[in-house]
């Protein structure tokens, strides 16, 4: 007290004692002011931000949906696998994850960042995917040491697995990761950065079905990314299951039938335009897709000069060479041209002009009716009969057997073929018809061009009675319940312009081929079975003036002439149309109808005899489709080729 | 001492002073059970208990013991805490890139929390003792109460804890312009340190850059050092009117919000008992800072009205820059929450300070 005394009142102070509480109120009014903004005015807000740090949304991807055959194979199923993944908004120690991840999995540094940064657009708490489909090893060591990398996470995901691997590649089509712009192009779909979605073939073409709707897990977690209740669970809806028309062991014949041969084969039921089996050589592993494809493979798959991607069956366009005779031969019955009785001339070639077209067949075939012609397969006789039917109404007929257009078919870049006409070639080449082209196309070379897919389903019309059908993939989609959500329907596209009569005549002479002494497809019997069809070897390249046409093993690969092989069995109500083209396999019958044979053989499999073997005729052993000489000038020829 | 305790005395003791410093200190151990009740630590809400008990008996013995010795005390008091601080700096234990812990093998406390109260003291005796110029101090007699608080803040700085060290300085500015200075000497100084901002920045650590980087863009690294400030925001924001309920707080539960039970123990209480109850706790605070200074006025002396005025700045500076700095106006400076945050050394320090205030209060009558 005896300092107070003699000192300043403390009175004196009350100024800025005033001043310090007005400081005070103030600082209080802030932080009232402050609280009121954060707690009153924004709390909706914060509340939102409060749920999304405490609620986490594990996704799962939903199983897609199985694709089974018609038989009720399953064709394409799923798998579980591991995948390393981080959470960056749980990562505490970036440098410590980048150390030490390496150490315990096959990845590195830079993998880690560039992943990371590749999904920026990712949303909050999402987990980017760092390692893909990991061994069991791995997950042990990553499950030991995951405590010290706040987010790291294993996730599970079921994976596509394709058993048959490439048996069906083209047709069932593959996954892969979709991309930005298809994310974009999908909005309303939600797909996810790191998602798979159908890209080929029916995993693309029924994708919305196949993906199934995507589940997961609510997860109320702490700061570490530990998950400390679950709060609500989805559970992933697996896709549709999708029932095929492919049957699988059809499809198999075909693809050891096939083996080490560049083409396709397509199969149908006439009745009905079901694909029972579509391949196309060479082929590629669904499997290799299903992680994700590295560059190196797809670059290969690419590379590759038999065309793996191209999925030949509908994208082919090929000559459709001597199995475009039965339209040929169908224009000139219905033009009147000629009758079933009416007998021409076939001999070994065929003076047009001054222009030599040649037969396949040296000799000819002496006087034959349309029957015969067919049969044997004669070109000099339909070079006459095509000439008489003239360029446009030939055109005609091809479109009404549903060539020159896309079949229709559920699959991606179909391709239309090419049906030659005089205004087609004005429009293209601003030139005249010649009626020399005219000769080419009645026997299926020249500017014409057929896919498989085409040409098997006109074949299909003849075998049914002339119905044209759209063919299709899918027997069924059905719920995982077993609630069908689609049903195949026999669609029909139109009637090929042939009358009953003709059709008769046409079907005989197709039966024929296959059965008769001098059929050029003998090779395609079946024991028990009779089959009818028609070969067809469609020329590559234009043969220099005089040069005696060479066995195919005497030619370079790329020279060889394509084989072509369409018929339908049994004769009596078809169940089974064929195409089978063997690109540079040389002769139809020899490369083609054997492929044909199998796959109708493992179809009709019920009603095979014990002995199977397609035999061999002695008499027609010479009838082999062999040394034709074409010695129509290339000039001639403009852009023709022509064969047998 | 209790022989100094007289009728007349009990008859003026400061009830409130009281009440509100139990009830908040209550409050305290409350959110520090329910910010601790998930993981590992919880017992704390029992060692806080244990500190509030022992900060109490302080408290008691402090008001009774009349704040003139105090000041007759006040240079040894200063003495040892310096000697503290040496202590600390020399042996002290560090915890993530901090020595502030003096462990005395029974006990250890943060020297740096006891080191305010000698600042007070000793302040209160220089301005007790000296004889005020009219017009108020000039630069000479500012010189040797900045050497008496350079020291302390000097060896707080080094530990280094920002925070504290910030505090003594607030501390010193207020109870010096309480003092008085001259305007003309206030104005000079406030311009010649203008320059010295740019200049500070570069003696920061760079986590102390970052934090005032992110303050003033808290989603430039929102996982980062804006991950403190967001979070805490977000328990704040979302309690909304009512709050989540005792023990209901996610962000605090779910430990998002780093250091819950200290620094962010407001963000807790704001969350789970939503604007009502956090402005109820301001208003204590409010509450108890007024009496404060209106204990200072009413003192009986000018010793009294410094000591009282110096706990109730340190008091006020401690709960603005906490709750500030929670609620995201102000860049993460490590400065507890008085009664409230978890940590025994401030707990009694603020209560030491609180017996300051109510010895202050019931004297005011007595000559």
């Amino acid at each position: 007290m005896s300092v107070y005394l003699g000192n300043n009142e403390p009175g004196e102070l009350k100024t800025r004692l005033y001043i310090a509480i007005g400081i005070a109120i103030s600082l209080f009014f802030l932080l009232a002011i402050r609280l009121w903004f954060l707690q009153i005015f924004k709390s909706g807000e914060f509340r939102e931000l409060s749920e999304n740090n405490r609620i986490r949304l594990v996704r799962e991807t939903a199983p897609r949906g199985l694709i089974i055959d018609r038989t009720g194979k399953i064709i394409v199923e799923n798998r579980p696998v591991f995948h390393l993944a981080i959470i960056p908004e749980d990562v505490k120690n970036w440098s410590n994850i980048k150390k030490a991840l390496p150490s315990i999995v096959n990845i590195t540094e830079d993998d880690i960042e560039t992943k990371v940064s590749q999904a920026k657009r990712r949303p909050l708490f999402q987990a980017i995917k760092l390692k893909d489909d990991l061994t069991w090893e791995e997950i042990a060591r990553i499950e030991t040491s995951r405590l010290d990398m706040p987010g790291i996470v294993l996730t599970i995901e079921p994976r596509r697995t394709y058993p048959f691997g490439s048996a069906a590649a083209h047709t069932i089509g593959y996954l892969g990761e979709i991309d930005e712009r298809q994310i974009k192009k999908l909005k309303k779909a939600k797909y996810m950065p790191g998602d798979f979605i159908g890209k080929y073939g029916i995993e693309y073409q029924l994708e919305k079905y196949l993906r199934g709707s995507g589940g997961g897990r609510q997860i109320e977690v702490d700061a570490v990314g530990r998950g400390i209740k679950l709060l609500k669970k989805i559970t992933p809806a697996q896709g549709y299951n999708i029932h095929l028309t492919i049957d699988m062991e059809t499809q198999l014949a075909a693809n050891t039938a096939m083996k080490d041969k560049v083409g396709a084969v397509i199969a149908m039921d006439p009745q009905s335009g079901k694909i029972l089996a579509a391949l196309s050589t060479p082929s590629f592993d669904p499997n290799y897709f299903a992680a994700g494809i590295d560059k190196e493979k797809w670059n290969n798959l690419i590379a590759n000069p038999f065309r793996v991607m191209e999925t030949k069956t509908i994208q082919g366009q090929y000559p459709p060479a001597s199995t475009f005779k039965l339209i040929t031969a169908a224009a000139a019955l219905e033009d009147k041209l000629i009758t079933p009785s009416t007998k021409i001339y076939a001999g070994e070639s065929f003076w047009f002009g001054n222009k030599e077209f040649r037969d396949w067949k040296a000799g000819g075939h002496g006087i034959i009716d349309v029957h015969r012609a067919i049969v044997e397969s004669s070109d000099t006789f339909f070079y006459q009969v095509g000439l008489k039917i003239g360029i446009d109404r030939l055109a005609y007929y091809a479109k009404g057997f549903g060539l020159g257009r896309k079949t229709g078919i559920n699959l991606i870049n179909e391709q239309s073929g090419l049906v030659p006409s005089s205004k087609w070639k004005k429009d293209t080449y601003g030139t005249k018809w010649y009626e020399g082209e005219t000769i080419s196309v009645s026997v299926g070379q020249g500017y014409v061009t057929t896919t498989p897919i085409q040409m098997l389903n006109a074949y299909a019309a003849i075998a049914n009675g002339g119905k044209l059908y759209l063919p299709q993939l899918i027997n069924m989609v059905e719920t995982q319940t077993g609630e069908v959500i689609w049903r195949f329907t026999r669609q029909e596209i139109g009637m090929i312009p042939v009358s009953p009569f003709n059709l008769k005549i046409l079907q005989d002479a197709l039966k024929g081929v296959v059965n008769e002494a001098g059929g050029t497809g003998w090779v395609a019997r079946i024991a028990g079975i009779e089959v009818a069809g028609k070969t067809g070897t469609a020329q590559v390249i234009r043969l220099k003036q005089n040069t005696p046409r060479k066995k195919p093993k005497d030619t370079p690969y790329e020279h060889r002439d394509h084989a072509w092989f369409v018929g339908f069995a049994p004769v009596e109500n078809p169940e089974i149309a064929v195409a089978v083209i063997v690109e540079h396999g040389g002769f139809g019958a020899e490369a083609a109808a054997p492929v044909a044979r199998e796959v109708i053989k493992a179809y009709l499999k019920s009603r095979l005899q014990p002995e199977t073997i397609g035999h061999k005729p002695k008499e027609v052993i010479k009838d082999s489709e062999q040394d034709i000489q074409n010695t129509a000038t290339a000039e001639e020829l403009a852009a023709n080729e022509i064969n047998d | 001492m209790k022989s100094m305790i007289d009728r007349r005395l009990l008859g003026h003791f400061d009830w409130s002073i009281f009440s509100l410093t139990i009830l908040l200190s209550i409050i305290g151990i409350i959110n520090i059970y329910s910010a601790t009740m998930i993981g590992g630590s919880g017992n704390l809400y029992k060692k806080q208990l244990i500190w509030f008990l022992i900060g109490f008996g302080f408290m008691t013995a402090i008001t009774f013991i009349n704040y003139i010795h105090l000041e007759r005390f006040a240079y040894p008091i200063y003495i040892l805490s310096i000697f503290l601080l040496l202590l600390t700096l020399l042996f002290g234990r560090t915890t993530s890139g901090a020595t502030r812990w003096l462990n005395l093998g029974f006990i250890s406390f943060q020297p740096s929390e006891f080191a305010k109260l000698a600042v007070i003291i000793i302040l209160a005796k220089y301005f007790n003792t000296i004889k005020m110029p009219l017009k108020g101090l000039s630069i000479k007699g500012l010189i040797w109460p900045s050497i008496l608080v350079f020291a302390p803040f000097i060896l707080i700085a080094k530990q280094p804890d920002m925070g504290t060290a910030l505090i003594v300085f607030f501390i010193f500015v207020s109870i010096v312009i309480f003092a008085k200075v001259r305007v003309r000497i206030l104005v000079g100084i406030i311009l010649a340190s203008l320059p010295l901002i740019p200049m500070a920045w570069r003696f920061l650590k760079d986590y102390q850059k970052a934090r005032l980087m992110s303050f003033l863009d808290p989603a430039l690294d929102p996982l980062g050092t804006g991950y403190h400030i967001l979070q805490s925001k977000i328990a704040i924001g979302s309690g909304g009117f009512w709050g989540n309920g005792f023990t209901h707080g996610t962000q605090g539960q779910l430990r998002f919000l780093p250091e819950h039970h200290t620094d962010f123990i407001f963000s807790i209480l704001a969350e789970e008992w939503g604007f009502i109850g956090s402005l109820t706790v301001i208003a204590l605070y409010f509450s108890l800072i007024l009496l404060g200074l209106n204990i200072a006025q009413n003192a009986k002396d000018r010793l009294g009205a410094f000591l009282a005025f110096g706990v109730s700045a340190m008091l006020l500076w401690h709960t603005a820059i906490n709750i500030g700095m929670v609620t995201g106006m102000l860049p993460v400076v490590v400065v507890p929450l008085p009664f409230m945050s978890y940590g025994g050394s401030f707990l009694l320090t603020a209560m030491i300070g609180a017996g300051i205030l109510a010895n202050v209060s019931m004297r005011r009558f007595i000559f």
